[in-house]
């Protein structure tokens, strides 16, 4: 069993794998240039340490680092950290860090930021790194200026995937030891070792980042200058590519519909990657607490009844894949030996019937991100009909929806959830008891409890080796397909559309969060 | 010269019935027309109008049959334009007869009441108001009902102000009929002529006010009226004109066949402007 993973060795079969790409593309990267990209919707703050939304991680993942960052494969990769090591028990993990790693402000990067950041900083603010910092590290220590030691409670195989960069950005403690975090004036100027530096934030208008001349990895970055477009409409974003005004439209930032008419144009490149580590997946929670929805049978004749194809294909575009059960299949640990659900209004009319359901009318509670969320309610509403079951649309704005997905004020509510890379972190949330609380939007909010599915997850976080996590999560994605404690609908996709001129842009399994360090404009 | 003028006049007032029974008929036949719910997705999405007979409008972004809805949406926006409009003239009308026969201090108080409704813009009223109590049927009827009853209010007033003073009015005070049974029995009947009016011309209005909220999505998600289908169909307004355009004509040509027909009404119930063209 290999307890020892070296960034050398991944190194090395990154540059093979470089080499075996170099051979076909044959460029070399050009120096210079600048890329207008779209950020929607402007971002709170760019401080990552204290926000982690999607748009502060877009524009600031490429400002701060963390000590790994991961490929699209999700294997980690050097960053911050230039090797790693795993003690054979699993319980130590050492990690040796660049050198001549400097601050945008001219400091010297050293082991006392790393364990300021982790051990102190993250622990107080960081809704993610904070549970597993206080349930699984006993200890972080520095043994000298560029190691760091990690010493876990018990073996915690998801520690590896832990240190991607909204997850646990590395803060210079010189700025913030012995202040008030939240209140620091340095967070209008977050100051990080990355690749480029904040020059200018125009609110409303642009975020302007420049190159970091002094960045560690020698010849990065390639890019001069990036410039954060900030265009409230979605219609107005699609219009600034099509005049070029903008050179990147990132995931998520214009119209289903409009993906496929922007792919078309010329020197038009479209991916749907760079979302590995999120991998979000859309489902509808049964509150399970509310009649006729806590019976499985009725849940399983609702899932017959959903066309997910249609949801894909028409209100999607195409985008996406349909999901089996809890785990994306773009995640670790994945498996398909599980119940699966076609679209069969026969069948579901068979078990609702069974079921016992006598025609109440259930709330749907509809996701208000914007006009493809609506048509999916909507034929949503249609499939349960033609099976009988009465269903009625609530619409509300984003404070309407979490007040009422946090307080369990629902029916069927739409969500989407990151996997965050490993089920441990991404995905037990949803189904575990002890995260039934008010609340959070997010928590396991259905109301779902079973003692075996609790005792399954917390196993599989725990257990040793990888082989033994993947027989505990085959078995947890087993019962839960069958049980229903949510519906699944979509492993969605979110594209980005750039022009075929800027190179390597979608590199890691962020995407454009921390992709800019390598990307080049021809 | 006379005649022709009075004739075109007149003629406005009858195509706008005419289009008016054209949609009523529509409205009243949707079940027999298109038996499906209007929400079922029946053909290819995006399908261009007057190319496949079944589907004579085309469909919308979900494969979603435009012509089922827009008959279907008949149903929703009539309905949501008269009840609201009734709503109004319950609140309106008593508040505007009691301001004006009981006069002094009674009727300053209700009037400010009424400015105080008239100075907010109403448009912005009825978005909070269907926001905070959740965009559903009832609320929308209500919130358009509380926009619109104060013109209604001030005209029942100016009318019920000069009508008190009638003679035959003075008799039934005379002869001691008790005030409410003189505001509704001698007053309240010979207002009405000026209130259909007014109230033809509130239906077309309402129309549009829940028009507007349902492209704002502020529409009740389960009823598909015609504001909701031109909401839903404007992100594709450049490769799918379609889809909005066939409901916007349609609320374009009943408001305007509401308000021609009002104008009608006017000319037909108003005695003293009739007999000024003869």
């Amino acid at each position: 069993m290999m307890a020892r993973v070296t960034g050398l060795r991944l190194s090395l079969a990154l540059a093979a794998s470089i080499f075996a790409l170099g051979a076909a593309v044959a460029q070399e990267p050009k120096k210079g240039g600048t890329v207008h990209v779209v950020v929607q919707p402007e971002p709170p703050m760019l401080m990552q340490g204290l926000n982690q939304n999607g748009p502060t991680n877009m524009v600031a993942g490429n400002i701060y680092e963390s000590l790994l960052r991961y490929n699209e494969k999700l294997e980690p990769q050097p960053s911050l950290a230039k090797s790693w090591e795993i003690s054979p028990d699993a319980k130590v993990y050492t990690f040796k860090l660049q050198e001549g790693v400097k601050w945008h402000d001219g400091k010297p990067f050293t082991a006392d930021d790393v364990v300021f950041t982790l051990d102190k900083f993250l622990r107080d603010v960081h809704p993610r790194w904070r549970p597993i910092v206080n349930a699984q590290v006993e200890k972080i220590e520095k043994v000298d200026d560029l190691t760091v030691k990690i010493t876990l409670k018990q073996p915690f195989g998801p520690m590896v995937m832990t240190q991607e960069v909204a997850s646990a950005p590395m803060i210079p403690k010189h700025i913030y030891d012995g202040t008030d975090y939240r209140a620091n004036p340095a967070n209008n100027t977050p100051i990080g070792t990355g690749p480029f530096k904040l020059k200018e934030w125009k609110k409303g208008s642009y975020i302007h980042l420049v190159k970091n001349e002094d960045y560690w990895l020698k010849g990065k970055p390639n890019l001069d200058e990036i410039y954060w477009q900030i265009i409230p409409d979605a219609a107005a974003r699609a219009v600034a590519y099509e005049t070029g005004k903008v050179d990147v439209l990132t995931g998520g930032s214009v119209d289903v519909y409009d993906v496929a008419r922007l792919s078309k144009l010329p020197n038009t490149c479209m991916t749907t990657k760079g979302w590995e580590m999120f991998a979000p997946h859309a489902w509808l929670t049964p509150n399970v607490r509310n009649g006729i929805l806590g019976n499985k049978q009725f849940r399983q004749g609702l899932m017959y009844a959903i066309d997910r194809e249609f949801g894909k294909d028409v209100v999607w575009g195409g985008l996406g894949k349909l999901p089996t059960g809890p785990i994306s299949s773009k995640t670790k640990f994945y498996s398909d030996d599980v119940p699966k659900y076609t679209y069969d209004p026969a069948k579901a009319k068979e078990l609702i019937k069974a079921s016992g359901y006598k025609g109440e009318t259930i709330r749907l509670l509809n996701l208000p991100y914007g006009e493809t969320w609506s048509r999916w309610s909507e034929s949503i509403k249609q499939n349960l009909e033609d099976v009988g079951v009465k269903v009625q649309i609530e619409n509300t704005d984003v404070p309407g929806w979490t007040q009422k997905a946090s307080n369990w004020d629902f029916d069927l509510n739409f969500n989407f959830l990151y996997q965050l890379g490993d089920p441990a972190m991404g995905v037990a949330r949803s189904y575990i008891s002890s995260n039934i609380a008010k609340g959070n939007p997010f928590a396991n909010v259905g109301g779902y409890s079973n003692p075996e599915v609790d005792k399954l997850f917390a196993d599989a976080a725990i257990a040793p080796t990888d082989k033994e996590r993947q027989e505990l999560y085959t078995k947890v994605q087993k019962v839960l397909a069958d049980e229903l404690p949510v519906l699944w609908l979509l492993e969605m996709d979110f594209p980005t559309i750039y022009r075929c001129n800027v190179k390597n842009l979608v590199t890691t399994g962020v995407g454009v969060n921390d992709g800019f360090r390598d990307a080049w404009k021809e | 010269m006379n005649f022709l003028k009075r004739f075109a006049r007149n003629r406005g007032a009858v195509i706008g019935i005419l289009i008016l029974l054209t949609v009523i008929a529509f409205a009243i036949l949707a079940p027999t027309l298109y038996p499906q719910s209007p929400w079922r997705p029946v053909a290819r999405p995006f399908l261009a109008p007057f190319v496949n007979e079944r589907f004579p409008l085309g469909t919308d972004t979900l494969g979603r049959n435009l012509a089922a809805g827009l008959v279907h949406g008949a149903r929703v926006s009539l309905m949501i334009g008269i009840v609201s409009t009734l709503v109004a003239l319950v609140i309106g009308v008593p508040l505007g007869a009691v301001a004006g026969y009981a006069g002094g201090f009674v009727d300053d108080a209700l009037m400010r009441f009424t400015e105080f409704f008239q100075t907010i813009p109403s448009f912005a009223l009825a978005i909070v108001l269907v926001a905070i109590l959740q965009p559903q049927l009832g609320s929308i009827v209500l919130a358009i009902g509380v926009v619109s009853w104060p013109p209604v209010a001030r005209l029942v007033r100016g009318e019920v102000l000069s009508l008190k003073t009638r003679e035959y009015v003075q008799a039934a005070v005379t002869i001691g009929q008790s005030t409410p049974r003189i505001i509704f029995s001698q007053v309240l009947p010979n207002t009405i002529a000026p209130i259909i009016v007014m109230g033809s011309l509130m239906i077309g209005s309402a129309i549009l006010l829940e028009s507007s909220l349902s492209f704002l999505g502020l529409g009740d998600p389960n009823l598909m009226s015609w504001g909701y289908m031109v909401g839903a169909g404007r992100t594709r307004l450049l490769d799918a004109w379609w889809i909005s355009f066939f409901p916007g004509f349609a609320i374009f040509l009943t408001v305007l066949a509401l308000n021609l027909a009002g104008e009608g009404l006017n000319d037909a119930l108003n005695p003293r402007l009739a007999r000024g063209r003869e």
